[in-house]
């Protein structure tokens, strides 16, 4: 075990070369909606239950159902309005069970990246050729069903093992959503590749703001709102970037939705600034524009460390 | 089997406390502490600076922050890691802006990892204080004397070895083991931010010498608010605010008063409380009679008032 993870530099956020991002704008916005299959009686992890409760936990099942036949549909309308296309996390296998829903986000030019097979199985415990296996069955599982060679990667239930970067980075992944250190992209020190950190976010993530801080809807849109407005002010000093991490069978209950959509009417409104994007747009622009220039940043300002993640740091 | 005979007898039940570090002293019998500008309250601003390693072992019990999920817990990690690489600028800008100083309790190990942020806080005119070795270093009561000054020695060593020799130290957690302030005062730390026994700086003392108190509220404690209590930020501006307005007001029947909070990085710095937190602070400065200073600085400021 390690006391730190050094897959990144330390990299102070006050005078960073500048980030613009195309069209002159100053804040690259996402939505990921996470569509998400959860087993009705998972194998057991002995790192963690599938389930708070024993399976079957019939509330918390039939709630993320209600996310897949309704929750969805409803987010889906609601974006189609304000013209935003999602940046889907997702539980591969969802392609099985429900493909009505894949072929509705492919109908609408919408990203997906792989958020591993089922939100019921971890990586934990799981041996490289494990890990390598649901890499490969993501792959290939979306591009067979949706065309898209996925180039993104939120771990099932945010599980990893000390090697989940350098796969990804062998596999040609541009980014990864698991991590949370920054509100600009940043790269990973993996053994190959280009693999960005892109900022995803747990502060204003529904799971966390409706289920963990129990906010009420108006609230969680008034956090949204202040984070979107101080990641703006900053974005004109150097390009930011905002993700609003969503999971329909919170987001869209009947009570919540018209709250997010008010958050969503203040983002919209502010088109002039904001690069509305999906992920892979985003870790392409920065891949291909600024990777180098921070790569060269950090080692100028003697911050390079040296190594890879989980590998040891050179003096 | 009942409790033995002697836990029914009470050594010091007696006037007064029940240990030597300070003395007995209700606020109504204080003397007056002319805070030297003529202010009432003299705020002292905590931003503590964290190291929260992937495999702490959390013992004897886990850091406020320390990790949850199974390693690699990477989600907590880089949670808490945002704080001193992002969060933390936005709250120097914000003091700066406010022209208001703070001190900012740095652990040891993170000193050549995050010197970008040891001079950004120096060139603002900020305090660097010790705050331990790290959040897996913490001082408590089933810890052998030995290994806790070697604890302080390698924490002081640290800090000299990038040139700082810090007067304030703050524990990890703030907790303490029954000789920590003797070996703080007899390593040559002069203010400690562990205790909040009053609301003005309490002197201690020590076999090895005296050390000052300065309290730090651990009821407006921005993590326990925010975090634990999932208050909003506007709810946590607002009561650091009733504070200073309340105690500025105490202060002209009683004298001058401190305000002790923090504001953690990782927590405070999150982009959506940073309109509250600028608020907050320029709540603080416009207040008449208020000023923030350093801990060193409170330090010398209640010696003057004390020599009067």
């Amino acid at each position: 075990m390690r006391a730190d993870p050094n897959l990144y530099d330390y990299w102070p956020y006050r005078d960073r070369p500048k980030i613009v991002w195309p069209g002159g704008k100053k804040l690259a916005f996402w939505i990921a909606p996470n569509i998400e299959f959860y087993e009705f009686d998972p194998p057991k992890n002995p790192s963690r239950p599938g389930w708070p409760k024993p399976s079957p936990d019939v509330v918390g099942y039939s709630q993320r159902d209600w996310g897949n036949r309704v929750g969805h549909w409803r987010l889906m309308e609601l974006m189609d309005r304000f013209g935003l296309r999602g940046s889907i996390s997702l539980s591969t296998a969802l392609i099985d069970h429900h493909p009505e829903i894949i072929e509705a986000c492919v109908a609408r030019d919408w990203e997906f990246f792989s958020h591993g097979i089922y939100n019921t199985r971890y990586s934990y415990g799981m041996d490289e050729a494990q890990e390598r296996a649901i890499i490969e069955d993501s792959i290939r599982s979306i591009q067979t069903a949706t065309g898209q060679r996925i180039r993104g990667y939120l771990a099932p239930a945010l599980t990893h093992t000390e090697r989940t970067f350098d796969l990804l980075a062998e596999y040609d992944f541009w980014y990864t959503c698991d991590l949370f250190q920054d509100d600009q992209p940043q790269p990973l020190k993996t053994k190959g590749g280009r693999l960005v950190s892109m900022p995803y976010s747990l502060e204003v993530n529904d799971v966390i703001t409706y289920g963990a801080l129990a906010m009420d809807p108006w609230r969680y849109a008034d956090v949204l709102k202040r984070h979107f407005d101080q990641l703006l002010e900053e974005g004109e000093r150097s390009g930011t970037v905002m993700c609003i991490p969503l999971h329909a069978y919170l987001v869209s209950q009947p009570h919540r939705i018209r709250a997010f959509e008010d958050a969503l009417a203040h983002i919209a409104g502010h088109a002039a600034d904001v690069w509305f994007a999906t992920a892979a747009e985003i870790a392409q622009v920065y891949r291909e524009q600024y990777w180098d220039q921070t790569v060269a940043d950090i080692e100028a300002r003697g911050l390079a460390s040296g190594g890879t993640g989980f590998g040891p740091a050179e003096d | 089997m009942p409790m033995p005979d002697d836990y029914l007898e009470y050594p010091h039940r007696a006037y007064g406390m029940d240990q030597s570090l300070y003395g007995w002293r209700p606020a109504t019998a204080r003397p007056r502490i002319a805070w030297p500008g003529g202010q009432s309250v003299l705020g002292v601003i905590v931003v503590p600076i964290e190291h929260h390693m992937l495999d702490p072992s959390g013992k004897p019990f886990k850091h406020p922050g320390a990790m949850v999920t199974p390693y690699p817990d990477l989600r907590h990690y880089t949670t808490r890691d945002y704080g001193a690489r992002v969060g933390v600028f936005r709250i120097l800008d914000a003091l700066k802006h406010e022209g208001l100083k703070a001190t900012f309790p740095v652990n040891a190990v993170l000193l050549p990892r995050l010197e970008p942020l040891i001079e950004a806080i120096l060139e603002d005119g900020h305090e660097v204080a010790a705050y331990g070795v790290d959040t897996d270093h913490i001082h408590w009561g089933g810890l052998d004397r030995e290994t806790e000054k070697a604890w302080i020695e390698e924490a002081k060593a640290a800090f000299a070895k990038v040139g700082l020799s810090p007067r304030t130290w703050m524990s990890p957690a703030r907790q303490q083991s029954f000789s920590t302030l003797e070996l703080l005062a007899a390593a040559g730390f002069e203010v400690c931010l562990d205790w909040e026994a009053d609301e003005v700086p309490l002197p201690m003392t020590t076999p090895a010498g005296p050390i000052l108190s300065l309290p730090v509220s651990n009821e407006l404690d921005d993590r326990t608010l925010l975090n634990d209590r999932r208050q909003t930020e506007d709810q946590w501006a607002d009561q650091v605010v009733a504070a200073q307005a309340y105690l500025s007001g105490d202060a002209e029947r009683f004298g001058g008063r401190m305000l002790g909070f923090t504001l953690t990085p990782y927590v405070a710095g999150q982009p959506f409380r940073i309109a509250s937190l600028r608020r907050m602070l320029a709540g603080l400065a416009g207040a008449s009679g208020f000023t923030a200073a350093t801990a060193g600085e409170a330090a010398d400021l209640f010696a003057r008032s004390a020599r009067g």
